[in-house]
């Protein structure tokens, strides 16, 4: 019978009564008495000297505070890039300098020239219309390659050739792998492009900044998914505010996937102005607005080589991939095609040669930065396209040369610097077949055809690394921050338990499943558990929710805490219960001496912790609070197989997915319904990307797919119920709660899948296609056959 | 804590107000509003309802649909004096007389879906618009319905599984067909 | 959105009024018209809702004719317009249920999106164009992408629909806006067939004449077959070539002209 309580059960969600009843705290729901509001004038033109601008008239319109440019921020840092990567030959990357405002320069459609604040918006966009910019339009570089090739203009002058850096990993493994694909007995090639995506999350990006002058505290309201982390890269490296003097509250959050991650200018903005006009301001990002400011995710070419031996064994894999930028670098963007992805690049496959090549370019556009999955989706793909394209060149089975090839024992140390510590990939494959239903292919195939549809099947692993780890390793590469998370637990008197986390829910459902921990740890039921997060007012410092890391991470420190919670109150129960602590058992909420019939209430002890009369001062503090930092040995990896089917249709190109099935590996689960919800989101964003969405911009920068009505969302009826099964667990070995994280697996996982399906679909109807870039969109799939 | 009857003391606006009423989840409400003001704005700022979200401005994703006159209506699309004398529901008004959740709150909650709860109340308004209509949908059908609604963390499964399940039918044996 | 002042009036002769001062524009559902205002991309004095106007207001059959109030949404065309099951199909394709609720035949008509479902359906009905001065037959109301023989301040009241032997849309979603990428509207009234294609041309909706010919000497798809529209002057955008356009067009005709069957 499946659990009606703690790890592994599924209770129904606690934040959903608020959500469902239009009740939920979203940030631009709050509105603080007297606030100001600011429109943030946006560059119309992708590249250009700002020679003047003239504000006079704007200043003098009605309503209008104050017009802020990038002149009222010279001598304030500007947003800074937490992690530093360095070339293949050991030089730093560059980093040009990350204004909140644009200073001199304007380097993308989108970037904030001034900030106008007035008493109503609409007055501050009236204002807005009235500046007047003397610009120089320079050339825009928005294609990687001609952004690199000698004699392109320069996104900033001091970037040669517009190039970030040039990255080898591993180094050591160059000259070997070369040497193996020379000598490789087959070769498969092929070169692809992971379209560049705008994550879009339902809720738009918000900003209020409140500064109180009683207190000289600033207080930012913000759609994060880090409050924590804003709070120290805005206050330490962009404005110069003491932690205690800042405030960073991220209430309900509408969405994330990456994009709230990051601290951007309109935050720092807020938190600045409101200080010099001693007024809260208010920013509430449009739609259009975020398509321009947000940042965007993937954009990589990529060329990548696939060797084996005569028995089809992998020998080696090597890489080539140009990976944009955007005109500035984002809070995590250079670690997005580095070692998130680089790392990946040994995928379930026991190759014994890989070696990455990557060169980032500085563009004309928006930004680039992590996107759920970030840099995995990428490694992925490449790898589960290729692995398909040898299959079919060789006439074998897509399948059984990813099984032939698969790692089988483990820990498993791969040529790309990472220690797998569980998984077994040939049970989730094998699971795969089961719930995909495989052996109804054909019978599905023949009915498609008999339809006039060309049926296809797709198939695919892969594997991720989540809860990034340890710090000082990371540190070692170049991080710039720490990676551990913290919890504080916090027990009242009376028994109820407070956990403060670092980590923060902006969909994933942690007010619910965090208590399932606790509930299970100290046997009390989940209600008298309340879960804290989303304020650096309220609990210690912490990294937040991204990269699959929550529960692996923020829960294994919730752990952490609640075991000294839970040894310190057994030294409470063995002093009142007259034994010693050794023989204390905690089960189902009380506290009874091993084979006595002796035992105390959780209340009775925590009640005591506070009202300590009987209690053993001269030993132990009173109270009953712990904080635990974890800081994991290793990252976690989950893993899986998934299986697309799509039909075509042979006379428009349109492409309908008919069935998805995934079968994960994630360890131990905390909540199998949440877990499957999770999958579920990935996948309809991997669905999107493979077939719908793009970020397309023109060869003067603009962005051609600036709203909805031209980037296209999945929808209900673009996607199939989905078949999900995670029963495959191999928990992770080193982490307290056995959990590897489940948040981005769908949106790693699908993307090949429904390319492999299309492909596949289309041999079947006799077309030679070997591949087709993302989105495959009706009219590609149209010239593809066509072709 | 927070005020939402903001930018009174900075009004400006003379130009173009005018006082619009209409019934709001039953009760009568009123407020000054200007020309361009959206329905939605009048709900989210002037009464401070703000379970209708705005998630664009091509009225493409459904985040604000509310009920006017009983029709499913993205609030951002219409201007606040259009509903002049209507009778507006919005998720606010819909779970039961004594606080619970309505059925189709009680199928979204039970099938989990809503994850960020972004798009959750013009999703529960749509439902409650098909459903009017059409009491037994079948899957096809309410994927449909959802055309105008986009959410991104759910892909929608559970979300269409939700709907059926209202609508009295076994959600569980059709998602797994 | 920059101001404007708002009036609701009741009759077509208060609406055509209270549009006759400067700046004054006519709104219909507003579908289009409040996302092109948020834009800032339009600044009336005035906004003359027509939603209000009882007289432009529902659907009714006469003598081999829908007729449709300008002012009538596509849902209630949708659910009023049996008697042309093709118009009712068409007006359920529009944009999703809310914006059904909202959004008119009329402003749909008046804006001339070259890739709104309407204009097919007008065009390929033969429909007339009712005004509060005149009647415009199709033929002479299309002049090109957002471009209609309406006169500054001039009204569409109805559209007068003649109901076809049969008839059908069909329409090729343009995925992230919903309109069509390629929409055709095949109908046959006895010997002459009137194939009237949205979203395809740069110059807004048009009619092939080579398949209409086609079609009315043999209403069958294979009367299609051998036919082409160039991709000169067809849309090329992010989301399909002009070659590929041209492709849907004969697509799309010849699935019309079997489910018209």
């Amino acid at each position: 019978m499946p659990k009606d309580h703690g790890i592994g059960a599924a209770p129904k969600r606690r934040e959903d009564l608020r959500f469902l009843t239009g009740t939920g705290n979203y940030t631009d729901d709050i509105n603080l008495a007297g606030q100001a509001y600011v429109y943030f004038l946006r560059a119309d033109v992708a590249h250009a000297k700002i020679n003047g601008m003239n504000m006079d008239a704007a200043a003098a319109m009605p309503g209008v505070v104050r017009i802020f440019t990038g002149a009222d921020f010279e001598g304030v840092g500007g947003l800074p890039c937490g992690w530093q990567i360095h070339s293949k030959d050991g030089s730093p990357m560059h980093e040009p300098p990350h204004p909140v405002i644009a200073q001199g320069k304007i380097r993308y459609v989108g970037e904030i020239v001034a900030a106008i604040v007035a008493d109503s918006l609409e007055q501050a966009r009236d204002a807005a219309e009235a500046i007047e910019l003397d610009l120089e339009e320079l050339p825009a570089v928005v294609d990687m390659k001609a952004a690199l090739a000698d004699g392109s203009a320069l996104v900033h002058d001091e970037v040669p050739n517009n190039r970030v850096y040039d990255w080898g990993f591993v180094e050591e493994n160059a000259a070997a792998t070369d040497e193996a694909i020379k000598n490789a007995a087959h070769v498969t090639t092929l070169e692809l492009v992971n379209n560049r995506l705008v994550a879009n999350p339902m809720e738009p990006r918000v900003a209020i900044g409140d500064y109180t002058r009683h207190n000289d505290e600033s207080t930012l309201y913000t759609t994060s998914q880090n409050p924590h982390v804003i709070r120290l890269l805005m206050g330490a490296f962009v404005l110069g505010i003491p932690e205690h003097k800042l405030r960073v509250i991220a209430p309900d959050v509408g969405g994330g996937f990456g994009t709230k991650i990051f601290h951007y200018a309109e935050e720092a903005f807020v938190t600045f102005a409101s200080k010099q006009i001693n007024r809260a301001i208010k920013w509430t990002s449009s739609r259009s607005e975020a398509f321009i400011s947000d940042a965007q995710g993937r954009d990589h070419v990529t060329k990548i080589e696939l060797a084996l031996d005569a028995d089809n064994n992998f020998t080696a894999v090597r890489t080539h991939t140009l990976a944009n930028m955007g005109a500035y670098l984002s809070t995590f963007s250079t670690s997005v095609p580095t070692y998130l992805h680089g790392t990946l690049m040994a995928g379930n496959y026991k190759t014994p040669l890989v070696y990455i090549n990557v060169e980032a370019v500085f563009t004309n556009t928006v930004p680039v930065d992590a996107y759920r999955g970030a840099g995995r989706p990428e490694a992925t793909y490449q790898l589960e396209r290729v692995i398909d394209k040898a299959a079919r060149e060789l006439g074998v089975d897509p399948i059984e040369l990813r099984r032939q090839n698969f790692i089988t024992e483990f820990p498993y140390a791969t040529p790309v610097a990472l220690e797998y510590d569980t998984g077994d990939y040939d049970a989730t494959m094998t699971k795969l077949e089961e719930i995909a239903d495989l052996s109804g292919f054909a019978a599905r195939r023949a009915e498609s055809e008999k339809n006039g549809k060309l049926r296809g099947l797709g198939v695919n692993c892969y594997i991720e690394a989540c809860g990034i780890a340890p710090s000082n390793v990371a540190g070692a590469l170049g991080a710039r921050a720490g990676l551990y998370e913290s919890a504080t637990v916090r027990v009242n008197a009376t028994g109820g338990v407070v956990v403060m986390t670092g980590a923060h829910s902006h969909g994933q459902g942690h007010e619910t499943s965090f208590p399932q921990v606790i509930s299970e740890m100290i046997g009390i039921d989940e209600s008298q558990v309340e879960i804290v997060h989303g304020d650096t007012g309220r609990g210690a410092m912490g990294m937040g929710t991204y990269g699959s890391r929550s529960i692996a991470v923020g829960g294994a420190a919730m752990v952490r805490a609640t075991e000294k919670i839970i040894n310190k109150a057994k030294k409470i129960a063995a002093h009142l219960l007259e034994a010693s602590d050794s023989d204390i058992e905690l089960k189902d909420g009380t506290f009874s001496v091993a084979g006595t019939d002796k035992s105390i209430a959780w209340g009775d002890v925590c009640l005591t912790a506070y009202v300590p009369h009987n209690y053993p001062l001269e030993d132990l503090e009173p109270g009953l609070e712990e904080t635990a930092f974890y800081d994991p040995a290793n990252f976690t990896f989950p893993s899986g197989a998934y299986a697309c089917e799509v039909e075509v249709d042979p006379d428009t190109g349109e492409v309908s997915v008919q069935r998805f099935a995934a079968a994960d590996d994630f360890g131990n689960i905390i909540n199998p319904m949440i877990v499957d919800g999770q999958v579920h989101g990935g996948i309809a964003q991997g669905i999107g990307q493979a077939l719908r969405e793009n970020t397309v911009y023109d060869e003067n920068g603009q962005l051609l797919s600036a709203s909805y009505m031209d980037y296209a969302m999945p929808r209900a009826d673009d996607v199939p119920f989905y078949e999900v099964d995670h029963s495959c667990q191999t928990p992770c070995t080193h982490n307290p709660l056995g959990v590897k994280g489940c948040g981005e697996a769908g949106a790693i996982g699908s993307p090949p899948a429904v390319v492999n399906a299309v492909i596949d679909a289309l041999q079947s109807g006799g077309h030679d296609v070997t591949h087709i870039d993302m989105p495959v969109s009706p009219s590609r799939v149209w010239a593809a056959m066509n072709g | 804590m927070f005020n939402s009857a903001i930018g009174k003391d900075f009004d400006y606006r003379e130009e173009f107000m005018t006082q619009v009423s209409m019934t709001v989840n039953g009760q009568a409400a009123s407020g000054d509003v200007e020309g361009r003001t959206l329905l939605s704005t009048f709900l989210r700022e002037t009464l401070g309802l703000t379970g209708a979200h705005v998630g664009c401005d091509t009225s493409q994703c459904g985040a604000c649909v509310v009920h006017v006159d009983g029709k499913a209506v993205k609030s951002c699309t219409m201007l606040a004096q259009e509903a002049a004398g209507a009778t507006v529901d919005t998720i606010e008004g819909q779970a039961n007389a004594d606080g619970s959740l309505n059925v189709i709150q009680q199928a979204f909650q039970d099938h989990h879906g809503l994850q960020c709860g972004f798009c959750t109340p013009g999703m529960v308004m749509s439902a409650a618009a098909l459903l009017k209509e059409n009491p037994k949908p079948t899957e096809a059908e309410v994927r449909h319905y959802l055309e105008g609604n986009l959410c991104r963390c759910t892909g929608y499964h559970n979300i269409v599984k939700a709907i059926m399940a209202a609508s009295g039918q076994d959600a569980e044996a059709i998602a797994a067909e | 959105m920059y101001n404007f002042e708002f009036e609701k009036p009741t009759t077509v002769a208060d609406a055509v009024a209270a549009l006759g001062g400067d700046d004054a524009q006519a709104l219909g559902g507003g579908q289009t018209l409040i996302p092109t205002l948020k834009q800032r991309l339009n600044q009336p004095g005035k906004l003359v809702s027509l939603t209000g106007i009882s007289e432009m207001n529902g659907v009714s059959v006469d003598g081999g004719v829908v007729t449709v109030g300008a002012a009538t949404c596509h849902a209630d065309v949708e659910a009023g317009a049996g008697a042309y099951p093709a118009l009712a199909a068409l007006a359920g394709q529009i944009g999703d249920p809310a914006v059904r609720n909202r959004g008119t035949v009329g402003g749909s008509l008046a804006n001339n999106d070259p890739a709104a479902c309407y204009p097919s359906a007008a065009l390929g009905s033969g429909a007339t164009i009712v005004t509060n001065t005149r009647e415009i037959a199709a033929d002479d109301y299309f002049q090109g992408m957002f471009s209609t023989a309406l006169e500054e301040g001039e009204i569409i009241t109805a559209v007068k629909f003649p109901i076809p032997d049969c008839a059908s849309y069909q329409k090729f979603l343009q995925p992230a806006s919903r309109f069509a990428l390629t929409g055709v509207f095949v109908a046959k009234y006895g010997d002459n067939v009137r194939v009237a294609v949205t979203g395809a041309s740069e110059e807004g909706v048009f009619r092939w004449a080579e398949a209409e010919a086609a079609l009315s000497a043999n209403f069958a798809p294979e009367a299609i077959d051998g036919l082409s529209v160039s991709a000169d002057g067809m849309v090329g955008d992010i989301h399909g070539t002009p070659a590929y356009r041209a492709h849907l067009v004969g697509v799309m005709t010849k699935r019309a002209v079997a489910a018209a069957h």
